[in-house]
């Protein structure tokens, strides 16, 4: 099953690279959205997918689920949250500003 | 600390009083207060002559400063750096002596600015040359190439006196950092920066391979400083500074600074052919081409500067032909070779004194008829007669007429050309020859400058309508300093015997230590008359066709050769400059376009090619299904609606789509972590998840309608194959990692906290005892972003724009 996993996290790291490389900062927004889910599920893969109880005492299972990548990458997804929704309104805020969604156009002028 | 570390800190700590005499006593001149200080070191430095024909004794005195590094601050007084000092300190006080007279009328000048920066030069110039420690050196020789390059643009409202400043601060920085790396090569080999001990091991650097790296490095400090060939274009620009400052540091002390490195370690280096022919060489065509454009100058700075250079290349060669001396055994204190060292440290004594005293005329002659155009100059003579007398002494001294000291030194230059031609080690035989050849053929060239300096500006007819002013005889004060500098010409040229074993036998020693037996010394004998020899002939032979050329004079005026006044070379030195920023702007441009993508794309294309490269440096790439997990089928079906619904988004031309697409891919990713037995996880990604498309709507229904339907990416090839290959090294090197941790064996830490998680924290929820028990910093931490990522969203809302935000 890992294999399989990492060959799905290679397209969400090659998508999300493609919609980086756009001209328009929603989509720059909605690439860093998938890189996210890439990271979270790569860390998560290779720490291995091996079977096991829930990370929960009260199951009384001879073997767990490692906890340890899991508490990280629920740290790192509130996170990736945080940072995309600072993003999310950052991009409304120069649409606002700068009337423009292009970085083409968000260049500023030669003088600064 | 003792007394001798006190010279060269002086002048530092004496400088920060200046600025409260300059506006405390506006009445008095500055320059009175800055007078006892020279004059006081110069009088403490004489009690170090050995007088009655006694050795000299180095005296070496130490302070620790960086023990740890072994920079210490060694100051170490032998015969050289005495020879130095005194000049220094005797000169530099002649010259605050001459400019309290040369900036006196005009009581605007900034003079406190003045005062500093010459005595922070002289305070850095006496740390050079008493400084045993490398590093110490360097720190003070930076200072020189400082304090000069602030005393060239003294009147920075001028836009020359910038140019010159900044060419020269260029020019020598580049040097002493390139000096600075010989100095580290150097301390590499010994391990240590105290130049004596250094000087010891001279047998053990010479065989090691960075010997050569590190004498052409010192050198390129040295050349810099000293303006030899190429490096010497500076020097003509500094003469935009003011005339004292011309006379101290850019004929009688500074550019001899890389004299004076040169001559120091010539124990170290000297010996070797590449430090002979370097040296030599150098030295040579320095002395050639100065000689050669100073015939072509018509300002009388203009030509004193080029004759500055050729002076000092005659010196430098004069000590890289020294230097062969280390070859032979000195037999009696005589060798035909130490002369040549001879004639460097009397030439250098000499060429301080008369070059001093003329570059103080010239400043009078400037100051009396402002102008320094020999063209507008003639007829002084009787008009200037003091002035006259004193440049006659020194103008025959630089030509090299008797009875003045240029004589003397001339001669035994000529006699040390001439010994090298019987040189038969290092190849001399092929191109000895050409020594005393170019040497004599730079002597010509000396000579008609100097003739021409003379006789435009003293003889002929006079012609005040071209001056500025009407030309009148400089006051006494002015006249005092040239004067002693042509009294000193005379007698040291009457009576050069005096020097002999006071000043230049002491000096020789330390430019040639360990060759002499214990007791012994240098012969020096410098007398007028040594029969009709080879060197009285070329003497002879210079002043006739230095005459004849003379007398044609007219004719050279009318050729290219003489209207083309500027070096040559500046021109490589200005294009070079210009060039170097054209093509920094140029490379910027092409780099830094202000485009987000393009930023992008370096840094992929960078993470592309090095994790590649250490993939297949490591031959690291291996693929393992063994120990792998079993896949269920929904797995696999989920896994294949992600895969499908993540290349689907960029194709989505409208945004809601594109927006539920990802929304879409963020629930099955939360239905991943429910497989893997993930459950918190799996709660706060739906969470979050819901709570990020409604974010995403509530954006997109606040953008415009301009561009509502959304775009059609430019399909750009180069984008997909960048994030296709940064898509395949992430898989690879995933893969490769999963092979890796199930060939080793490593096992996991959260066995721990597995066995734990009720012992210690009382939590059967593993992952959450972990967030807040375990490693509850993360947490915190964590919550800290939230809350300024709130703040952050508050302040951008809530915000309104000024007017001075547009862009």
């Amino acid at each position: 099953m890992e294999v399989l996993m990492i060959f799905a996290i290679g397209i969400l790291f090659t998508v999300s690279t493609y919609l980086i490389l756009t001209k328009s900062l929603l989509r720059v927004v909605l690439g860093v959205l998938i890189l996210s889910h890439g990271a979270h599920l790569l860390f998560l893969t290779l720490s291995g997918l091996k079977t096991g109880a829930p990370p929960l005492l009260g199951e009384e299972a001879g073997s767990y689920t490692d906890p340890l990548p899991q508490a990280l990458v629920l740290t790192a997804i509130v996170i990736g949250f945080g940072i995309t929704a600072f993003m999310l309104v950052l991009a409304y805020r120069t649409y606002k500003v700068h009337e423009t969604d292009n970085f083409d156009e968000l260049r500023g002028s030669d003088d600064d | 600390m003792s007394t001798l570390h006190i010279i060269p800190l002086a002048p530092f700590l004496f400088a920060f009083l200046i600025p409260l005499f300059y506006k405390k006593f506006r009445h008095i001149h500055t320059g009175w207060f800055v007078l006892p200080l020279p004059l006081i070191i110069f009088i403490y430095l004489l009690q170090f002559l050995p007088l009655g024909g006694t050795a000299f004794q180095p005296v070496e005195v130490t302070v620790a400063w960086v023990a740890s590094l072994g920079i210490d601050f060694t100051v170490y007084l032998d015969g050289l750096s005495l020879l130095f000092a005194l000049l220094i300190s005797g000169i530099g006080t002649l010259v605050v002596l001459y400019s309290i007279y040369y900036i006196a009328n005009k009581r605007d000048e900034p003079l406190n600015n003045f005062y500093v920066y010459l005595l922070m030069f002289m305070g850095a110039m006496l740390g050079v040359v008493l400084s045993d420690n490398l590093i110490v050196l360097y720190v003070f020789w930076e200072l020189t190439s400082l304090s000069s390059a602030l005393l060239i643009g003294y009147w920075y409202h001028k836009e020359r006196s910038r140019y010159g400043a900044q060419k020269s601060m260029l020019i020598t920085v580049t040097g002493g950092f390139a000096m600075l790396a010989g100095f580290t090569l150097l301390y590499l080999m010994t391990g240590t920066f105290s130049v004596q001990e250094i000087i010891a091991m001279s047998d053990q650097i010479a065989a090691s391979p960075y010997f050569v790296p590190a004498m052409i490095l010192v050198l390129a400090g040295a050349f810099t400083k000293s303006a030899q060939f190429p490096f010497h274009i500076w020097l003509p620009d500094a003469m935009e500074a003011p005339t004292p400052v011309s006379a101290y540091l850019h004929s009688a002390t500074m550019v001899k600074a890389g004299i004076y490195l040169v001559a120091r370690l010539t124990p170290l280096f000297g010996g070797q052919a590449e430090w002979f022919w370097i040296v030599t060489g150098f030295g040579l065509l320095t002395l050639l081409w100065g000689s050669v454009s100073a015939v072509r100058q018509k300002d009388l700075k203009g030509i004193l500067a080029f004759s500055t250079v050729s002076q000092l290349g005659l010196i430098m060669s004069l000590l890289g032909m020294g230097s062969a001396a280390f070859h032979y055994d000195v037999i009696d204190g005589e060798s035909l070779y130490t002369v040549a060292i001879l004639a460097a440290v009397f030439h250098l004594f000499n060429h301080a004194t008369f070059k001093g005293s003329l570059f103080m005329v010239v400043g009078i002659i400037d100051h009396e008829t402002g102008t320094r155009d020999i063209r507008k100059l003639g007829g002084l003579m009787a008009i200037m007669p003091v002035t006259f007398t004193i440049s006659l002494i020194g103008v025959a001294s630089m030509a090299g007429l008797p009875p003045f000291n240029g004589f003397l030194s001339k001669e035994i230059f000529f006699e040390g050309a001439l010994n090298i031609t019987t040189l038969d080690m290092f190849n001399v035989e092929t191109l000895g020859f050409l020594i005393p050849v170019v040497a004599w053929i730079a002597s010509v060239f000396t000579f008609v400058y100097s003739m021409m300096m003379f006789f435009q500006t003293f003889t002929g007819k006079h012609k005040p309508e071209e001056l500025p002013k009407h030309a009148h005889e400089a006051p006494v004060g002015m006249l005092i300093s040239p004067a002693v500098l042509g009294l000193m010409v005379i007698v040291f040229g009457l009576f050069p015997n005096m020097l002999a074993y006071t000043v230049i036998e002491p000096a020789m020693q330390s430019i040639l230590p360990g060759l002499l037996g214990e007791g012994e010394q240098f012969y020096v004998n410098i007398y007028h008359w040594h029969g009709l020899n080879t060197e009285l002939l070329m003497t002879m032979g210079v002043v006739l066709i230095g005459t004849a050329l003379f007398l044609n004079f007219d004719k050279l005026q009318q050729t290219a050769f003489y209207l083309g006044e500027r070096d040559p070379l500046n021109g490589a030195y200005d294009n070079g400059l210009t060039g170097l920023i054209s093509g920094a702007q140029y490379v910027d441009g092409v780099q830094m376009t202000g485009k987000l993508r393009h930023y992008f794309t370096y840094m992929f294309v960078f993470l592309v090619a090095v994790l590649s490269y250490a993939l297949i440096r490591t031959n690291a790439f291996a693929i393992d299904f063994a120990n792998t997990a079993q896949i269920s089928p929904y797995m696999f079906f989920i896994i294949l609606a992600l895969s499908l619904a993540t290349i689907a988004v960029p194709f989505m031309t409208k945004r809601v789509p594109a927006i539920i697409l990802v929304g879409i891919i963020g629930f099955l990713v939360a239905l991943i972590f429910v497989v893997i037995r993930a459950p918190d996880l799996a709660l706060t990604q739906l969470l979050v998840e819901t709570v990020m498309v409604v974010l995403f709507l509530l954006v997109f229904y606040h953008l415009p309608e301009l561009r509502k339907e959304s775009f059609k990416p430019v399909f750009k090839w180069s984008n997909l194959l960048i994030s296709l290959s940064v898509g395949a090294v992430v898989t690879i090197t995933g893969l490769s990692a999963h092979a890796f941790s199930h060939g080793h064996d490593i096992s996991p830490i959260s066995d721990y906290f597995v066995e734990n998680a009720y012992a210690l924290a009382g939590g059967e929820n593993i992952v959450n005892v972990i967030l807040v028990d375990f490693r509850g910093l993360d947490t915190l931490l964590e919550v800290f972003v939230l809350g300024i990522v709130a703040l952050g969203v508050v302040v951008l809302i809530k915000y309104k724009a000024s007017g001075r935000e547009e862009v």
